[in-house]
């Protein structure tokens, strides 16, 4: 670390503190998961009343947006790059296109639900609807949250010092979390969308 | 020599220190994990005060048969608001209190990780306590139990708000544990003292890691459950609901993935003080310390796995019932361990029987019968007869107030001196542990047998001639032997404070960190962090010939300790600055949840206090200019 001279407290473990309390909320992040793809999943095949899965899902259009959300970790990989290096220019460039793949993916999540609440899927009319919504609201969630993130340190980075190469680690903690969150749609594509094609 | 510890050469030692700052604003902004300790110790202990009176309540209702003193929907809230209040608010609060007191002076830290989310965790938990209570002045408090089992909790059984407010504060306590857990792991395995390797943490310490790491593994499940009953309540949703496909089930399933570990959660951090109790009034070192920390570890692991032995009698077949009994009979083994490490480290001591001791004594006298018929539970046919019966209701009282209240008042009655500065007084303390135990075992050994005979949990009255009328009358008896032994507690507090003796720097001639420091701890702790050489550095220091070789370098591997120039470090001492931003975020988040119950309107003025104070909280320095001690 000491090679990018970023400013770390020096720790028992030599990992930052903040670092390390950011893996433990990952942890605690990936049982909220868990359970919600859990209840998820003993619902499957309950609901009495349609719209069904296989009626309404639309593969093709939810995997461009599940690429739009994987290749925003790409960017937000070079932003991160960016401030390592010290160069806030490509930072802000980076970053900015990290929050606008949020912002679409975002925006065909919107879709979808509309969609699917026009062909009668609501939140009170099957146990599939319970589920689904409140599963995958619950990650866009945290990619709205996440979206907030990134535009508030785009925002730090136009005041001086506060987004810099030596506190290159208030990205990094952004960066842990926006990745997690793509690997957690990873898994409920798989198993909400891709098991019904 | 200049960075030893500095270690106490006469325990009856006093050092006067310096004065921290006053008033209440210094309270409201605080982020200090001493005065943090202090509001969680003063609000567990008037929770406490509150459940308990609860409880007698309950007893004076059920003291004979066909008795009217409250109505059955008032036992309904006293018994669910009884339980919740204990688990959430007394005995999880209490732990967190010594969490707080302890965890920076015990690993030679200044404090813990993130000050201010530990601000923010008290904070929290407060005004959740208050949430979660609100229904008893407005709208009914909760009664749908402590577990709140569905379907009983859909709108159409429960329509009124009662478990709204429990669903809701619920969720806001899990934020108040899951964001102190966080902070505690951090501070733990980052912010030792150089030399405190992991095998020279203190077991208080160790078992307050695992139980950090309970809480934030843990209460995501009930997370999720109490979303769902929310979204099942508010929007119509159709997750518990039969008629639509639901499953009222999965609440069970979901509830005790919690409720299992949370069990862990509650009695870790009390047989963490009792290791140390045992070890400072036994006069010699904790017996098997490795034994000890690896039980721990495995109760904590096997903890996740044994959740079913809840749901033995709802059908789940032989198969999974087989095999939740076997790990539940398994977690028997390292709860066998650590008793037998206690009485070996009792067995050949010099046994100092202070109030702390006693207690500590007694928990684990008291522990080992609560054990015993948690065993007989693993069994589902033996389980089938005792479910929802009282016999239930006295095995969790044995483990949890003969078990972790009995711990907890031994760290109570053992740290108090470090923290106030005053002694309690010897012989009220023995007064209220005798009453106490005399009291317990009058009020929860009956159970057993009023259990046996058939008497079940939550009937707000029962009638004549069932035979249960004599030992329903010796169990509020002995729920009222209770009440008094906690009136000589608080009677003790108040004397003492006023008083009481001042109390040196090491009253018990103990060999852990927090005692090398004053009483009560100045405001950054130790003037120098200490070097640990040591699992006993002030007895390896006070004793060296007969600890001397405890101290051994490389005994548990420490290849760092050489470089770390301690002197560096601690030139100059960087305090947290005081913080309101902690508090205002706590207020956004209760207001967020509260608005579900009052008006939406109050959820999007609690959000936008949230997007301000973390804004606020991420752009404010967190740690002052140098304060040269």
């Amino acid at each position: 670390m000491a090679a990018n001279h970023v400013i770390e407290h020096p720790t028992s473990t030599g990992l930052d503190n903040r670092k390390m309390a950011m893996w433990a909320f990952l942890a605690s992040d990936c049982m909220f998961f868990g359970s919600l793809i859990t209840v998820y999943l003993v619902s499957h095949g309950r609901a009495m009343v349609g719209p069904f899965p296989q009626e309404i899902f639309d593969i093709p259009f939810t995997s461009v947006s599940a690429f739009v959300l994987l290749m925003s970790s790409l960017s937000m990989v070079l932003a991160l790059g960016g401030i390592q290096r010290g160069n806030v220019q490509r930072f802000r460039i980076w970053i900015a296109t990290t929050a606008v793949l949020g912002c679409v993916f975002l925006g065909g999540q919107i879709y979808e639900f509309t969609e699917f609440h026009h062909a009668g899927l609501t939140l009170e009319s099957s146990i599939f609807g319970s589920a689904f919504y409140v599963l995958t609201g619950f990650h866009g969630t945290h990619v709205f949250i996440g979206v907030i993130w990134l535009l508030s340190l785009l925002l730090a980075s136009f005041k001086p010092g506060l987004v810099i190469r030596e506190k290159s680690l208030n990205v990094e903690m952004a960066g842990l979390y926006w990745h997690f969150v793509d690997i957690v749609w990873i898994v409920i594509f798989t198993v909400v969308y891709l098991v019904e094609a | 020599m200049a960075t030893q510890v500095r270690y106490v050469e006469d325990s009856t030692r006093i050092q006067e220190p310096e004065a921290g700052p006053s008033g209440l604003w210094s309270w409201l902004t605080t982020v200090d994990h001493k005065r943090i300790g202090v509001l969680y110790l003063v609000t567990a202990l008037t929770f406490f005060a509150i459940g308990g009176i609860e409880a007698l309540l309950l007893r004076v209702q059920l003291s004979q048969p066909n008795n009217a003193f409250v109505s059955a929907a008032t036992y309904n809230q006293l018994f669910t608001m009884h339980g919740t209040t204990m688990i959430f608010l007394a005995v999880m609060p209490l732990s967190g209190a010594f969490f707080n007191l302890l965890t920076p002076l015990m690993i030679g830290a200044r404090d813990v990780a993130f000050p201010r989310l530990n601000a923010f965790s008290y904070w929290v938990l407060l005004f959740g306590a208050i949430l979660i209570n609100f229904g008893w002045i407005y709208g009914g408090a909760p009664d749908a139990g402590w577990f709140a089992y569905a379907n009983l909790t859909s709108p159409a059984y429960s329509p009124g708000m009662g478990v709204d407010y429990w669903v809701l504060g619920i969720q806001v306590l899990g934020i108040s544990s899951v964001a102190a857990s966080f902070n505690f792991f951090t501070t733990i395995v980052n912010m030792r003292a150089p030399g405190m390797s992991m095998m020279r943490l203190p077991v208080f310490i160790w078992m307050t890691l695992i139980t950090q790491i309970l809480i934030f593994m843990a209460f995501p499940a009930l997370t999720v459950g109490a979303t769902l009953l929310m979204f099942d309540r508010w929007f119509d949703t159709n997750f518990f609901i039969v008629e639509a496909g639901g499953m009222p089930l999965l609440w069970q399933h979901l509830f005790w993935v919690f409720g299992h570990p949370e069990v862990y959660i509650l009695i870790l951090p009390a047989m963490g003080i009792v290791s140390e109790v045992l070890q400072t009034f036994s006069r010699k070192p904790l017996f098997g310390y490795t034994a000890i920390v690896f039980a721990g570890i495995g109760i904590a692991v096997l903890g996740f796995s044994v959740w079913v032995h809840h749901m033995f009698t709802t059908g789940l077949g032989p198969v999974p019932n087989s095999i939740f009994a076997i790990s539940t009979m398994l977690i028997a083994l390292p709860t066998g361990v650590k008793i037998f490490n206690w009485i070996g480290t009792m067995w050949g001591g010099a046994l100092w029987l202070s109030t702390a001791m006693l207690f500590s004594i007694g928990f684990v006298a008291m522990f080992i019968i609560g054990g015993l018929s948690g065993v007989m539970h693993a069994s589902p046919p033996v389980d089938s007869q005792h479910q929802d019966t009282y016999f239930v209701v006295a095995h969790f009282h044995y483990v949890l107030f003969g078990g972790s209240i009995m711990g907890l008042f031994s760290g109570v009655y053992y740290w108090w001196p470090k923290f106030t500065g005053k002694l309690l007084h010897e012989g009220l303390g023995k007064v209220h542990f005798w009453l106490m135990l005399i009291g317990f075992n009058v009020t929860f050994f009956p159970m057993h047998w009023l259990g046996a005979i058939g008497m079940p949990r939550r009937i707000y009255s029962y009638g004549d001639g069932l035979n249960w009328e004599f030992w329903n009358m010796v169990t509020t008896m002995g729920s009222f032997i209770i009440g008094i032994s906690f009136i000589f507690f608080i009677a003790n507090v108040f004397i003492t404070l006023v008083l009481g003796d001042r109390a040196p720097d090491d009253p018990w001639d103990a060999p852990t960190l927090e005692w090398a420091t004053t009483s009560p701890p100045a405001l950054h702790n130790f003037d120098t962090i200490p070097v640990v050489k040591s699992r006993m550095p002030l007895w390896t220091d006070k004793y060296p010939e007969v600890y001397g070789h405890e101290s051994e370098p490389g005994e548990h591997g420490d290849p760092d300790l050489p470089d770390i120039q301690t002197d560096e470090v601690h030139d100059e001492i960087h305090l947290p600055n005081p913080s309101y931003w902690p508090l205002v975020l706590a207020i956004g988040i209760v207001m967020l949840f509260a608005g579900f119950i009052f008006t939406f309107v109050m959820s999007f003025i609690g959000l936008a206090l949230m997007f301000i104070s973390i804004w606020g909280w991420a752009l404010e320095p967190a740690f002052g200019e140098a304060d040269h001690a």
